[in-house]
């Protein structure tokens, strides 16, 4: 199926010795000029891009704190050469979160610290060469930005601020990933990363009203671009086509149609996710952001909710009020933006939805914790929201379900594999790799519990899943969304019971 | 006044204006560069005082190094812990009149070098043994570690072995305090300890001895979780905004 070997689950996870250069030939493709431009980055490498990548490099120290900081506080100590996804699956020493950092930090010193400008070979300093910069592009693009490292450094030290630093260094020189640059070219010209303009738009939720009022007798709205609507949803483009994605599309519409509140999509802002944060650049996340703000003010809504999707709830959470804020047109009473989980939620909390669990028996299942929830957000009103309220959510809708190991979920969670600009297909070997940790987890669920499915929130995660999950024995449609558990059990009101179902299907 | 009384003053007046010069440039650019954006890693206090407490158990029991590896954990927190008895004793040398609680840890740190010998030694034998931690060592982390094993070890041999004329080692550090220079005893083991922990002081700012100011500033332990409480703005971002 494959052409490189695809890891063994080990026995007992043990931490795999390390094997110099197993990944070094893993790159994905670099953007051309026409992906570059639209982003305000040269189209190819410049000809002194020594010295721009250096004066970046300075630029980055004077705006950025966890940049200056996560460089000179490293000890050494080794804590994290264990923590990352990638390094377990393919024990190559510079995918060891601190290995990754140093390949950055080498050429800090050398340019910037007294040590490294006077010794050198004593502190581990180099000079900025073609295969430093090599190295870069290929173990940068290693990094999902997942925040496990962070979470065990003993100073935080987070991996993926540096990483997000090394690509906008890159970017600044020429030397852009394609998948992302691409990606985020295509928002600012259509609004959503797979570049569906708004007839497709109208077309696929159109499609998707006629299926649930087939399905249920009811009549649920989807609707586009209508002003006046009480809330804006914001949700991952993938919801808008593929499975199991699009499950939990029509699993929000439900919930708002019960909860008796008006709703829409934009076309304008039709994509929760963010890219602008995996290439580190603030200018572009801001762009990507204001998209919203400008929507929430045309169409005239009082709330903002997002759909599931994990680094776009880090960057609408963590990010929104910052960038695109201050959300004061809003009504007040709400936070600004609001997880459709934690909406759900809390018509769960009021009884507002008729959750009948019986109609997932047929499925036992886990949950994964996406990294960039658990680990760069939060949920409701307490630390930790962003792990019970996803739980209770599939508890209240799901008769069956078993938690994976304490030490892979919560904030120890294993990244998908696929986050942080690395969903292509010029990095699958890396993708199915990194997916080790999460699938051995998950194997011993199914082989102890009998899981036989698991649930997330990210539309990356869905789609990693997807597409790795037969690599490891699993098959391609064991992931499913949330909210696509919360419409399966969900009985709206007057919908007809699944006996005229089955008459309906017998007539037809 | 001897040669090496004079050397000795002087490398300890440019030792102590390195030190306190260069750790004090590093934090005022610490604390000088935003943190443009609201990354703690969560779960995250989201109070003020949160943040405090997380901060304490970070700095007083490495809590993340515990969850992180038991090992590095054990070593590390017995040669730091013994390191600030060790220093707390050291007090002494600088006081006409000693503090009381002084006086009170006086055995404690006396024997608290013999922490900070096993410590070191231990996380120095994981850095040779385990192979992830030796391929991240550069020859400055191995050094680091010998230096202040030193600094521990002509320690001890004072303490414990060939006791040094104390009284005039005092009133060596008073006058440099009192900017009187005196004589300082000239014995092998005072030399050496005193030349290391001079050595020890100049290479603090520029080493990743840092990591004891920067733990305080480290964005994902030092910030409050309220991003949408509170609206977060750096200086530069907002020129964006013009
Ligand atoms: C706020 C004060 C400090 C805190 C919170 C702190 C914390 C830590 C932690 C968590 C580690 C990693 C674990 C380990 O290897 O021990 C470490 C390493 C280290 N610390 Fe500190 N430290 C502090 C002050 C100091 C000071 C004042 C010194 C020396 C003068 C020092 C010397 C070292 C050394 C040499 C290492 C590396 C050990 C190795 O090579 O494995 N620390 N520190
Ligand atoms: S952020 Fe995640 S992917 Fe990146 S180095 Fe850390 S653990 Fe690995
Ligand atoms: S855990 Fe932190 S301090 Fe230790 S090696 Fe890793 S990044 Fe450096």
């Amino acid at each position: 199926m494959a052409d490189f070997d695809v890891p063994k689950f080990r026995e007992i996870p043990i931490i795999p010795k390390l094997e110099e250069g197993t990944m070094e030939h893993s790159k994905p493709y670099v953007a051309k000029a026409d992906f570059q431009q639209p982003l305000g980055y040269p189209g190819e490498l410049v000809d002194n891009w020594k010295e721009v990548a250096i004066d970046k490099m300075g630029e980055l120290l004077g705006k950025y704190r966890s940049f200056q900081v996560f460089l000179d506080a490293c000890v050494k100590c080794g804590a994290c050469t264990d923590k990352c996804h990638y390094y377990l699956g393919t024990t190559d020493p510079k995918n060891m979160p601190v290995g990754r950092q140093d390949l950055l930090r080498k050429v800090y010193r050398r340019y910037f610290t007294f040590a490294g400008k006077y010794f050198p070979k004593l502190v581990g300093a180099e000079d900025l060469s073609e295969e430093v910069l090599d190295d870069w592009y290929s173990y940068f693009h290693q990094c999902s930005q997942c925040r496990r490292c962070s979470v065990f450094c003993p100073y935080g030290i987070d991996t993926a601020e540096i990483s997000m630093a090394a690509r906008e260094i890159m970017d600044a020189v020429g030397k852009g990933q394609k998948y992302c640059n691409e990606i985020i070219g295509k928002v600012f010209k259509v609004g959503n990363n797979l570049g569906l303009p708004q007839p497709a738009l109208e077309n696929t939720l159109e499609g998707i009203e006629e299926d649930v009022e087939d399905d249920t007798g009811v009549k649920v709205r989807y609707p586009l671009d209508e002003k006046g609507a009480e809330v804006l949803l914001v949700t991952p483009s993938a919801d808008f086509f593929a499975e199991p994605h699009v499950d939990g599309l029509i699993g929000y519409g439900k919930v708002f149609h019960e909860a008796g509140i008006s709703w829409t999509l934009s076309s304008h802002a039709s994509e929760a996710a963010n890219f602008g944060m995996f290439i580190g650049s603030y200018e572009n996340m801001r762009r990507v952001s204001m998209r919203i703000r400008e929507a929430a003010l045309d169409l005239g809504v009082k709330r903002i909710i997002f759909g599931e999707c994990g680094h776009a709830w880090r960057v609408a959470y963590s990010f929104l009020n910052t960038l695109a804020g201050p959300f004061d047109f809003l009504d007040p009473n709400y936070p600004v933006p609001q997880h459709i989980c934690e909406f759900t939620h809390d018509l769960i909390k009021q009884g507002k939805l008729n959750l009948d669990k019986s109609r997932n028996d047929d499925m036992s299942l886990t949950y994964h914790d996406s990294c960039n929830v658990s680990r760069a957000s939060r949920m409701g009103d307490t630390p930790g929201g962003q792990f019970s309220i996803p739980r209770d959510i599939i508890r209240a809708s799901c008769n069956n379900f078993y938690d994976m190991s304490a030490d892979t979920i919560y904030d120890s969670t294993y990244c998908c594999g696929g986050g942080g600009g690395l969903l292509t297909d010029d990095l699958m070997e890396l993708r199915v790799k990194g997916a080790l940790p999460r699938m051995e987890a998950l194997k011993k669920v199914v082989d102890e519990h009998g899981v036989t499915h698991m649930a997330a929130i990210c539309a990356i995660c869905k789609s990693q899943f997807a597409k790795v999950m037969p690599y490891y024995g699993f098959t391609l449609d064991q992931i499913v969304s949330v909210h696509q558990l919360v419409s399966n059990a969900l009985i709206l009101t007057g919908q007809k019971s699944d006996d005229d179902d089955d008459d309906a299907s017998d007539e037809d | 006044m001897s040669f090496v009384s004079i050397a000795y003053t002087a490398l300890f007046y440019a030792a102590a204006i390195v030190f306190l010069v260069g750790v004090g440039a590093r934090i005022y650019r610490y604390a000088r560069t935003p943190a443009p954006l609201k990354i703690p890693t969560t779960p995250a206090p989201t109070t003020t005082g949160g943040v405090v407490l997380r901060m304490f158990r970070e700095v007083v029991f490495f809590q993340s190094l515990f969850r992180s590896n038991k090992w590095i954990w054990l070593f590390g927190w017995i040669f730091h812990f013994s390191l600030l008895l060790v220093l707390l004793r050291h007090i002494r040398y600088f006081q006409d009149q000693i503090w009381l609680w002084v006086s009170l840890i006086q055995p404690f740190g006396k024997y608290a070098a013999f922490g900070m010998v096993i410590g070191l030694l231990g996380l120095w034998a994981r850095r040779v043994l385990v192979d992830r931690v030796r391929y991240i060592s550069a020859p400055s982390d191995h050094l680091m570690l010998a230096l202040l094993l030193g600094i521990g070890l002509s320690g001890m041999m004072m303490t414990f072995v060939s006791h040094t004329d104390i009284v005039s080692v005092k009133a060596f550090f008073l006058g440099m305090i009192r900017f009187s220079p005196q004589e300082l005893p000239t014995d092998p083991a005072l030399l050496i300890h005193l030349f290391l922990v001079a050595l020890l002081l100049i290479v603090f700012p520029i080493s990743k001895l840092l990591h004891a100011p920067g733990v305080f500033f480290s964005p994902t332990r030092n910030q409050v979780d309220n991003p949408r409480e509170k609206r977060h703005l750096a200086p530069w971002a907002a020129e964006l905004e013009k």
